[in-house]
């Protein structure tokens, strides 16, 4: 109910909104927890195993029972805590776990059958036999565990990622971090403060004790009215810091737009933060526990801090008749807030001997609640008082068993939190992330006055180490009443007492975990399955460890706590992915030749990131095989046209070059003339083939090398290490220039022909001969020409800058169609090189030596090399190895899988008697027949033999002959021509 | 994590490319030993503290790094051009 004269809402603004499909109304600043306990709405969700009925527990993102799904258009949100879920006009949400309706729920039954499903049921029962694992126990298990459901369609809402830098970093803007971060604002360092709250404030927002001579939210008010006017602020509202890593890096969720009805077209739902802080402040507060006693899981038990909470900062009261029972000073606070209030307090229950209050309600010092009833909902409780039992009629009851200090965070990178008896509770242990201080409840400090001291300390030493001097600030007058508290965790008794609400771990589980001889926490966690759920235990992980160490005979601080890690609240998988769909799963890379190729309606294939023409079918073909045959013999017969500008290209200049080329290639570079190419081959130190390309000398010691596409950044980074690493005496630079140039090969008979029509000036085979290049103009361009040959034609690729690629393939694409040519993709590409037998990345596949692929000479003996040395060991130069071989199909069956294995025609086809593999094959329609090549045991002296290849997969056998992998003028004469 | 590059300062780890133990700077002759050459391209130390591994600034200025770091905590103490190591 509303409470009136309470609360930080906007009575005047009305939001409408359903739940469980029934309209309900809030107001403007409500939570949909507080807008639904304003409408005595108790019962809000169903445990997970027991399918128990709960209510709203607590006012903060720990909140382990009030989980609903969001409805927002197509899309739904499970798993969202109402209590930090803010009221928007509209909103629809549906309870969880519930089946078929929140008040009957079938599974319900759960809970009669709990002394079945107490902690290790699940590993128990559903062992044997073992073919019911996957029929009968999986879809059990799945159907029962209900923690929500996904909308099976596609996501349709926007996530976003974001990277920030700071100075310092401060988490949390509760009374610590607003002083703190005041503080180093005025100190001229960037900060960023972030909070989970779309309010500012923490416990200041909720409590009723003033600071500065004015209420706290106003206090609040004035501090962000200051803070806004730094312009080397930044502050982060609805920002969740999640995680702590190296080098002062946290991970932040930023939820953007889950306030809004509408989430206006651009904005993300959700933005995932990488915040980089060369110091951070800790400000996170702290969170209240519960008491265990026999059912205190009933909708309308909460903590007494989030009570208040929904009193102070809401103006709501979950109940007509409000009960507090509690083991510290803090507790009281509840009791007092309501009986001002107006609310009737029908009794304040303090574990502790001894207390008293001044405020008019029964006080029950030295009592304990024992027992509660109320199915849906609580009606009363029972209490031990004075030896006596005593029931009580209450419909909301607060509990509170002390507050834990919001450590997590220093626990990422491997801190373990240290017991403070005094408190009873875990403080962060120091310098447990580098960089990071905390200050306020965080660190154990419990009163006002205490966190606004330490947030302006903590600031002050931030600012000093990053050489800053602050004056000293005034602190605000506030509350400074100590936090008393005595250790109570337990009541007992025999009915169920819950630890986590969420993963309905009971006290018993604990203890039976121990019987069982779970003992260490980490085991009982698992066997009991305590804190695993998605509020990760953070109002129940000590209180279980408690009854832990109560139950084994050890004291908490020899129980230790289990291990906290990132994220601190969940994080949606689309927020941490974001950008990564679509168009952001990887970046796109077109060529110049792109817009023309796709008008020739030429489908685009991959490689690397590259986007390249597989084939241009021509009118009537209907089958790619058709276009490619033509275009092959387009090629052989006339002359064709394709864009290899996706090769690596990387210019070298300096008058070490030469020495360097020697380093990085196998076969020696010094004798090549200026306006010559040469073709290449590269190892990795171990003496395994990396790459091959053709390196040609424009000048005296300038020179331009090509890498294969996929190749391209590997080799990159190769010479720069083989540059910086091992030779930086070496004068020499180099730099990638791929996209500086676009390069079109230009293949065929009438490959001259074609370019002296275009030429500024002719081209003869005196001044061009094969493997020549040099310097050329076309229309006043200054080009590159290189005679080259990747198909076994007499070829040409002409580069001009690539501001000039899209022009100069129109011009390359008219001359070619006038000859009686055209464009080739690359299936026509790799069949044309299959034909020459020169090899890929199919065959350069990483485990093949210079000797495999037959050009073991080609590894110079009067110089070294990267790669020589140990190219040299035996094992890799012999018949043992699997050598370079082509195949043609010999029997009836004429087809080869690259991927096959080879094996002797008679031989069982099975791994020991593995004679080698294919690796490329295709149709080609020069010899008419399917050719391939492939890798075989001592394959150079098996020339004319037959091989069976099986493929298992595909249960094809082929019989193949053994053949020299050139099938196209294995003389040369049509290069050279 | 953020190694900070001498020539372009403090950036994160995704701009570099991990390349193991700085002792790959230490080519052997080519005349060594297949032992030799064995130790320098595949044995390595998996040491709980201190170690010195190469990094290559790869979307960045290109720099070959060896950086010191501690891999227990996941310091990093310092780090320098590879370059420096061999001139
Ligand atoms: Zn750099």
């Amino acid at each position: 109910m509303r409470v009136s004269g309470k609360g930080l809402i906007d009575r005047n603004t009305v939001l409408n909104f359903k739940f469980n499909g029934q309209p309900f109304q809030g107001f403007s600043g409500d939570t949909l927890a507080s807008a639904l306990l304003a409408n005595d709405q108790r019962l809000v969700a169903r445990s997970f195993k027991y399918h128990r009925p709960r209510g709203i527990m607590t006012a903060g993102s720990e909140e382990p029972n009030a989980l609903v799904t969001v409805q927002r258009g197509k899309s739904q949100e499970p798993n969202t805590r109402a209590t930090v879920q803010r009221l928007y006009e509209g909103l629809v949400a549906q309870p969880q776990n519930a089946w078929p309706s929140l008040k009957f729920d079938a599974l319900g039954v759960n809970d009669l059958l709990s002394p079945f499903l107490v902690a290790g049921f699940y590993y128990k029962t559903f062992m044997w036999p073992r073919a019911f694992w996957e029929r009968v126990y999986e879809p059990f298990i799945r159907h029962a565990a209900g923690l929500g459901a996904l909308a099976e369609a596609y996501d349709h809402d926007l996530y976003e990622k974001a990277f920030a830098h700071c100075d310092v970093l401060i988490i949390g803007a509760g009374p610590s971090g607003l002083m703190a971060a005041l503080t180093v604002a005025r100190s001229g360092l960037d900060v960023i403060l972030a909070d989970e709250n779309d309010r500012l404030g923490g416990r200041l927002l909720s409590e009723v004790e003033e600071v500065a001579g004015v209420a706290g939210h106003m206090w609040v008010d004035d501090a962000l009215a200051e803070l806004v006017g730094f312009a080397n602020v930044r502050i982060m509202t609805n920002t969740t810091v999640t995680g702590a890593y190296d080098q002062g890096t946290y991970g932040a969720l930023e939820r953007v737009g889950h306030h809004l009805d509408m989430v206006p077209e651009g904005l993300p739902l959700e933005s995932f933060w990488r915040i980089t802080a060369k110091r951070a402040i800790l400000c996170s507060g702290a969170l209240e526990r519960q008491i265990a006693f026999p059912d205190n899981d009933r909708p309308g038990i909460m903590t007494a801090s989030g009570m208040r909470s929904y009193l102070n900062c809401y103006g709501v009261s979950p109940g007509q008749k409000i009960a507090v029972f509690g083991n510290n000073s803090d507790a009281h606070r509840t009791a007092r807030d309501f009986a001002e209030a107006g609310v009737e307090v029908v009794a304040m229950i303090d574990s502790r001997e001894g207390t008293s209050t001044q405020v008019d309600y029964p006080t029950y010092a030295g009592a304990e609640v024992v027992a509660t009833s109320g199915r849906l909902g609580l009606k009363s409780i029972s209490i031990r008082h004075n030896g006596g039992l005593k029931t009580i009629e209450c419909d909301a009851l607060g509990v509170s068993g002390g507050w834990n200090p919001s450590v997590h965070l220093t626990c990422h990178m491997n801190g373990r939190p240290v017991w403070d008896p005094s408190l009873a509770s875990f403080l962060p242990k120091e310098d447990a992330i580098p960089g990071l201080v905390v200050a306020g409840a965080a660190s154990g400090v419990m009163t006002t006055a205490g966190a606004l001291a330490q947030g302006c300390q903590m600031a002050q030493s931030v600012a000093k180490d990053l050489g800053k001097r602050l004056m000293p600030s005034d602190l605000p007058h506030a509350e400074d009443r100590p936090y008393e508290i005595e250790p109570f965790w337990d009541v007992g008794g025999k009915g169920r007492a819950w630890l986590d609400f969420q993963n309905d771990v009971t006290t018993k589980d604990v203890k039976q975990a121990v019987q069982e001889n779970f003992r260490s926490v980490e085991h009982m966690k698992r066997y009991t399955t305590q804190g695993m759920a998605t509020d990760q235990g953070k109002n129940s992980n000590i209180t279980a460890l408690a009854v832990l160490a109560d139950a084994t005979g050890r004291g908490i601080p020899e129980t230790g706590t289990t291990t906290f890690r990132p994220p601190y609240v969940p994080v949606a998988m689309a927020a941490l992915g974001a950008g990564g769909q679509g168009k952001g799963f990887a970046p796109e890379r077109f060529l110049t030749s792109d817009r023309a190729t796709r008008a020739l309606r030429a489908p685009m294939i991959e490689a690397g990131l590259w986007y390249r023409p597989s084939y241009f079918p021509k009118d009537g073909e209907t089958h790619w095989r058709q276009s490619c045959d033509r275009e092959v013999a387009m090629v052989r017969t006339a002359v064709g046209l394709c864009d290899v500008s996706t090769l690596g290209k990387i210019d070298i200049q300096g008058p070490d070059a030469v020495a360097f080329l020697d380093l990085l290639y196998t076969n020696s570079f010094a004798s090549l003339k200026v306006g010559r190419v040469r073709y290449g081959l590269m190892l990795r130190e171990d003496g395994h083939v990396m790459d091959d390309g053709t390196c040609a000398r424009l000048s005296n010691s300038h020179y331009l090398m090509t890498t294969t596409t996929a190749a391209a950044g590997q080799v990159m980074r190769h010479m720069d290490f083989v540059h910086q690493a091992l030779r930086p005496d070496l004068d020499v630079s180099f730099t990638s220039v791929t996209e500086h140039w676009a390069q079109f090969a230009v293949a065929g008979p009438q490959a001259r022909a074609l370019l002296n029509g275009i030429l500024d000036r002719k081209i003869s085979d005196k001044t061009m001969p094969y493997m020549g290049c040099g310097a050329v103009q076309l229309g006043g361009i200054e080009a590159r020409l290189f005679r080259i040959s990747f198909s076994g034609e007499h070829a040409y690729e002409l580069a001009v800058p690539a501001r000039y690629g899209d022009s100069l393939f129109r011009l390359l694409l008219a001359q070619a169609e006038a000859l009686g040519g055209g464009p080739y993709g690359i299936e026509a590409l790799n069949v044309l090189r299959l034909e020459k037998g020169f090899i890929t990345h199919a065959e350069i596949h990483g485990r093949i030596t210079a000797f495999d692929i037959g050009m073991g000479r080609m590894i110079s003996d009067k110089k070294d090399c990267i790669g020589k040395s140990m190219a040299a060991r035996s094992g890799l130069n012999g018949p043992e190895r699997d050598q370079l071989v082509g195949l043609r199909p010999v029997g009836a069956v004429k087809k080869i899988i690259p991927g096959a294995h080879l094996f002797e025609p008679d031989a069982a086809p099975i791994r020991k008697n593995d004679q080698g593999y294919v690796t490329s094959m295709c149709y080609s329609p020069t010899a008419e027949t399917v050719i391939a090549q492939a890798f075989l045991r001592d394959g150079r002296n098996r020339m004319g033999q037959a091989v069976k290849m099986v493929d298992h997969l595909s249960g094809v056998t082929t019989l193949c002959e053994v053949c020299n992998p050139v099938f196209f003028d294995p003389e040369g004469g049509r290069l050279r021509g | 994590m953020r190694i900070e590059c001498p020539l372009c300062g403090s950036r994160d780890r995704r701009e570099f490319y991990y390349s193991g133990h700085a002792s790959a700077l230490e080519r052997p002759d080519p005349d060594s030993s297949a032992e030799v050459w064995d130790d320098y391209l595949h044995n390595r130390d998996n040491p709980a503290g201190l170690t010195e591994d190469l990094w290559h600034h790869e979307m960045g200025c290109s720099a070959w790094l060896v950086v010191q770091r501690d891999t227990v905590s996941h310091a990093v103490l310092a780090v320098r051009l590879a370059k420096g190591d061999q001139l």
